[in-house]
């Protein structure tokens, strides 16, 4: 008896250590971003004497000069600039890759063997053996400066990643149910539409998640493809925002603008918390 | 007749699974495959952005010109008889990345691992905890915790201030000091393990209890356990998280070139390979050279890739166990 308490308060402290170290671990990993949010509150002379988390003073002030922006276009401009080209993205995405992966997935055809091999080749190229053909291709189109470089490939399945996540979603749905819809003369679109579609939904939330989170975030595409300010995701607008030096006087402004661009990661991680541990943990994502 | 009618039915059999296929298949084709074919012709040819009608085919000029130095080289004779100079920063910008690929990406899979086995208890909350420590992973690759790591790091910035408290003196400012800015990019990385953390959750999980058990009752310790249990066991995940970070690592580009301010920072200390290609191919308009460096880094990583799969039978067990 006296054996089994003191198991029990062991394990007790056990996991009382284990949660201080947690925390305490968890606090120094989240304190950057939270003094940034906080900072983003203060007077901009007081942002970099003050390493605490409780302002002395509190302003709004960095959020009204941040958000004018520059050369004549505001951060709302960027804004929504950003969200059109998530909004799009995600459409391509869905539609495009949802219909690879039930190809691959589902139905018969000769080559499949290969194309499945070369989609899971695509998946670990870098891309940057396609960057400079793919910029002249544009450039002849005219398209730079617009968003359909950046847009257009979310139409034609090029992020293979959500190609295969789905891919692995779909096979482990229960054949038995597209054979009978084709039994009762269900055509494979429709057996897509009806059957696949509607089943595949926590694959495609996670999907459409992603696609978000990497196109809001995407620097590289949109430094090489926007060229005109009033074109600018919030990424790129943040850039040219601290400036090549980073000699700004605007700290202020540039916390502010940061912080208020992170608040749709937050939203999304913090209301889709099991479709993020699905996509990374089905297909690895990078993140 | 027949011949015909055979062709029909084989085109029947086909024509929904490459009506569904096409979009991708018109994708790799368009975007992919035909690039690719493009860019290995450019990377033997001097292709300016701003000239691209005096194009010429200089043979293996451009790879002269990346690893010519290593030869002592720092100007060569091309094909079509111009003289070319060597990339004074070619090597500078491949030690840079591989310094940074092979410090960051252990680094950042052993306190990953670490973090797992940690949260991998009956603990109360770590649903919370694991969230709590996806946030770096989440917000880190954008240009908002760049823009906010160059000011962490600053001489006059918050890291500094808090070493001050602690009695430090002297302190450099971290992103302006050769010696030290790349190592603030290696922490930036280790920071944001939150994908490698939640997938060997995952692979923790899926190790049977009764293993540790069995294990104790035959008095292994602890320390035992962990490298005959745990890392057997987790080692195909262990090596999946390994290649897909190398391969990501590799091509790390936003935080660099916003730390460095769009160059390669102080004496080119953070001059990352993609950054490299980048200042190459669109502040110079080599777009030729750019194409030849994406080609030698596509290389490198199959290369490396390979290396790690082919030892891989070394140390990774795929058994039951048994």
């Amino acid at each position: 008896m006296e054996r089994g308490n003191n198991v029990k308060t062991n394990i007790v402290v056990r996991h009382t250590l284990t949660h201080l170290f947690i925390i305490a671990l968890g606090i120094v990993m989240v304190y950057p971003v939270l003094w940034m949010i906080v900072s983003s509150f203060k007077p901009n002379a007081m942002i970099f004497s003050d390493p605490g988390l409780i302002p002395k003073a509190v302003t709004l002030e960095n959020y009204v000069t941040g958000w004018k922006g520059y050369a004549g276009t505001t951060f709302g401009r960027f804004f929504l600039n950003s969200l059109f080209m998530c909004a799009v993205a995600i459409i391509g995405n869905l539609i495009s890759c949802t219909m690879a992966a039930y190809a691959f997935a589902r139905l018969k055809f000769v080559g499949r063997g290969l194309w499945f091999a070369v989609m899971m080749t695509t998946l670990m190229l870098p891309g940057h053996v396609t960057l400079v053909p793919r910029y002249i291709m544009f450039n002849t189109f005219g398209w730079v400066g617009t968003y359909l470089p950046i847009l257009v490939p979310k139409f034609l399945a090029t992020d293979a990643f959500f190609v295969f996540l789905l891919v692995q979603f779909i096979r482990s749905l229960p054949k038995e149910l597209d054979e009978a819809a084709t039994i009762d003369g269900c055509s494979p679109l429709g057996v897509f539409l009806r059957i696949i579609v509607p089943l595949a939904s926590p694959a495609l939330v996670t999907t459409a998640l992603f696609t978000f989170l990497w196109t809001w975030d995407d620097f590289f595409n949109h430094l090489l493809y926007l060229t005109k300010p009033e074109t600018f995701s919030v990424s790129r607008a943040l850039r040219t925002f601290i400036g090549d030096a980073g000699a700004v006087s605007n700290w202020g402004g540039a916390l502010a603008m940061s912080t208020l661009s992170m608040i749709p990661a937050f939203i999304l991680f913090f209301s889709l918390q099991k479709y993020f541990v699905q996509g990374i943990t089905t297909t690895g994502l990078k993140g | 007749m027949r011949k015909a009618s055979g062709i029909l039915k084989f085109l029947k059999r086909n024509a929904a699974g490459y009506m569904f296929l096409a979009p991708w298949l018109v994708g790799f084709l368009v975007l992919t495959l035909y690039p690719m074919a493009y860019s290995l012709w450019l990377g033997f040819t001097n292709y300016n952005f701003t000239k691209p009608d005096a194009t010429q085919f200089i043979g293996f000029g451009n790879y002269l010109k990346m690893f010519g130095p290593l030869f002592g080289l720092s100007e060569f004779t091309a094909s079509t008889g111009e003289v070319m100079r060597a990339d004074p920063y070619y090597l500078k910008s491949l030690s840079v990345t591989f310094t940074y690929v092979f410090v960051s990406v252990p680094l950042k899979l052993t306190f990953a691992l670490a973090v797992a086995m940690l949260m991998n208890q009956k603990l109360r909350g770590v649903g919370f905890y694991r969230a709590v420590y996806y946030i770096p992973t989440l917000l880190g690759g954008s240009v908002a915790i760049a823009v906010l790591w160059r000011k962490l790091f600053e001489k006059d910035g918050l890291v500094n201030l808090f070493l001050g408290m602690l009695g430090f003196t002297n302190l450099p400012g971290w992103i302006t000091n050769p010696k030290y800015a790349l190592w603030t990019l290696v922490l930036l990385t280790v920071w944001q393990f939150g994908s490698s953390m939640i997938i060997f959750l995952a692979g923790l999980k899926q190790i049977p209890q009764e293993y540790y058990e069995a294990a104790a009752v035959d008095g292994a310790n602890k320390v035992r356990q962990f490298f005959s249990i745990t890392i057997p066991l987790l080692s195909p995940v262990i090596l999946f998280n390994l290649v897909m970070q190398m391969i990501g690592a590799f091509q790390a580009f936003t935080q660099a070139y916003i730390i460095g301010g769009g160059r390669g920072g102080v004496l080119n200390s953070t001059l990352f390979y993609t950054l490299h290609l980048y200042i190459q191919g669109w502040a110079y308009r080599e777009l030729g050279y750019a194409s030849a460096m994406a080609w030698v880094l596509l290389l490198v990583i199959g290369v490396l890739t390979a290396i790690v799969l082919r030892t891989s039978n070394l140390w990774v067990s795929y058994g039951t166990g048994e």
